[in-house]
């Protein structure tokens, strides 16, 4: 089943160029894994084509109605009713372009580790305990507004070795397709008042400030459940594409 | 009236536990256990493309995730099977793709591309996602103008573009992020 007329996003505008300079650059030391694994020539530099400016389109009913629910959604799957240990939190937002228009009907997948730290990963081996009922594994679809919304635990912080022990803050992986493979992108969101984000050195390969701010949740009280869980906001921007005369109108049509 | 833009949102590494999220199955989840991503169902030739990812030591990197996107048999792009995700077996590195043999996709203008695959590769201690292609050895002529291929200046670098033929059907593909014979990584 396929939904997207190719040949009509393959006409749109094309995507604004990446600022890289806002993105952190593949070299970066003191996240001593990328010494190896940056290409060291100058990325080649060409303008979009139909194979860039479409990309995969997923189906809201590809999804299990707990695909989105990390705190029953693993136990779920087993036949049991049992939930996640950890901090009940909401995590919500939407996912806009740099034009500021919603991105609608897009895949967001998320991952994380368990309040304790751990990952339910074969090669994950802190010594922190798994928790029988969290899988750490969600995804949704964002609505017609570009709106999504995860409930889950807070994951916990988790040494790693790099400057002998690091330590992660709690973070959330966050992987979006957007409309186009051109708009594809995976980061991390972090928790307002973190006091271990100055100290990562992941957080770190972003050289400008306003751009770590951009990856850190926001407390947002007036979306919390009484009684239930805290929650946060966190808001997405994708690539935008170039604005033409046309564009409005096209858009509306 | 002037447009204000945001900023998109920073990227950061995958990490080494990516397969959670995009291949659960693989990371060792009991969920989602009849997904295939790594597998295309498309009308078309059938073929097989492996390969390995190579860091600036020479070592296969072991705990990566690619995902491919490519042109169905007659060349057209968008539709939702044309989509691919692998992860690599963590023991050695290697990767596989079993899809269709892609068809000639239009360019800008209405010149035309050679036939590839576009390759998305993500993993720990890679911060932003490193975007290449994969182009077929057979394909030569459709090389010659292919629009990307000639955007390489260095020409015995326009080679880490194109796959190995293994047998009829079957090529293999290295990806090489740095070094001798690093792979042209494409801004787009
Ligand atoms: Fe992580």
């Amino acid at each position: 089943m396929t939904t997207s007329p190719s040949a009509a996003d393959a006409r749109r505008p094309d995507f604004m160029k990446r600022d890289r300079s806002w993105h952190p650059p593949a070299y970066t030391p003191g996240y001593k894994t990328s010494v190896l694994r940056s290409p060291k020539c100058a990325l080649l530099s060409l303008d979009q084509g139909p194979g860039e400016k479409t990309g995969p389109t997923f189906r809201a009913d590809m999804l299990h109605e707990l695909d989105n629910d990390l705190i029953s959604n693993f136990a779920s799957a087993t036949g049991s009713t049992g939930l996640a240990i950890g901090e009940r939190i909401i995590v919500h937002g939407r996912v806009l372009d740099e034009a500021g228009r919603p991105v609608p009907n897009t895949l967001i997948e998320i991952w994380q580790a368990n309040a304790g730290g751990r990952y339910r990963h074969k090669k994950d081996t802190y010594l922190a305990p798994l928790d029988p009922n969290f899988g750490g594994c969600g995804r949704c679809m964002t609505d017609e507004n570009g709106y999504y919304f995860f409930r889950t635990i807070k994951p916990g912080a988790y040494p790693w070795p790099n400057h002998g022990s690091d330590w992660r803050p709690a973070h959330i992986h966050f992987s979006i397709f957007g409309e186009a493979f051109a708009q594809r992108l995976i980061s991390q969101l972090y928790f307002e008042g973190d006091p271990l984000i100055p100290l990562c050195p992941i957080v770190h390969t972003i050289a400008d400030e306003r751009a770590v701010q951009q990856l850190v949740a926001k407390l947002d009280m007036g979306e919390m459940r009484p009684f239930d869980c805290l929650a946060y906001r966190f808001d997405i921007v994708l690539r935008g594409r170039q604005q033409t005369f046309f564009e409005n109108k096209r858009e509306g049509m | 009236m002037p447009v204000e833009y945001l900023k998109e949102t920073p990227s950061q590494t995958a990490g080494p536990y990516v397969h959670i999220g995009t291949l659960p199955g693989h990371a060792g989840l009991p969920i989602r256990q009849n997904e295939t991503l790594n597998v295309i169902e498309a009308p078309g030739e059938k073929i097989v493309i492996e390969g390995i990812v190579i860091d600036g030591s020479g070592a296969p990197v072991k705990d990566a995730m690619l995902e491919l996107y490519q042109a169905d048999s007659k060349g057209r792009v968008g539709a939702n099977t044309l989509w691919a995700r692998a992860g690599t077996i963590f023991e050695t590195g290697e990767w596989r793709f079993d899809t269709i043999r892609p068809g000639a996709l239009e360019w800008r203008g209405g010149k035309m591309q050679a036939p590839h695959l576009t390759l998305l590769v993500f993993a720990r201690g890679i911060n932003m996602h490193l975007h290449t292609r994969m182009y077929f050895p057979e394909d030569e002529a459709a090389h010659a103008t292919d629009p990307a291929l000639n955007r390489v200046e260095q020409v015995h670098r326009r080679r880490t573009l194109i796959a190995e033929k293994v047998k009829d059907g079957h090529y293999r593909f290295i990806i090489r992020l740095q070094g001798e014979n690093e792979t042209v990584f494409f801004d787009m």
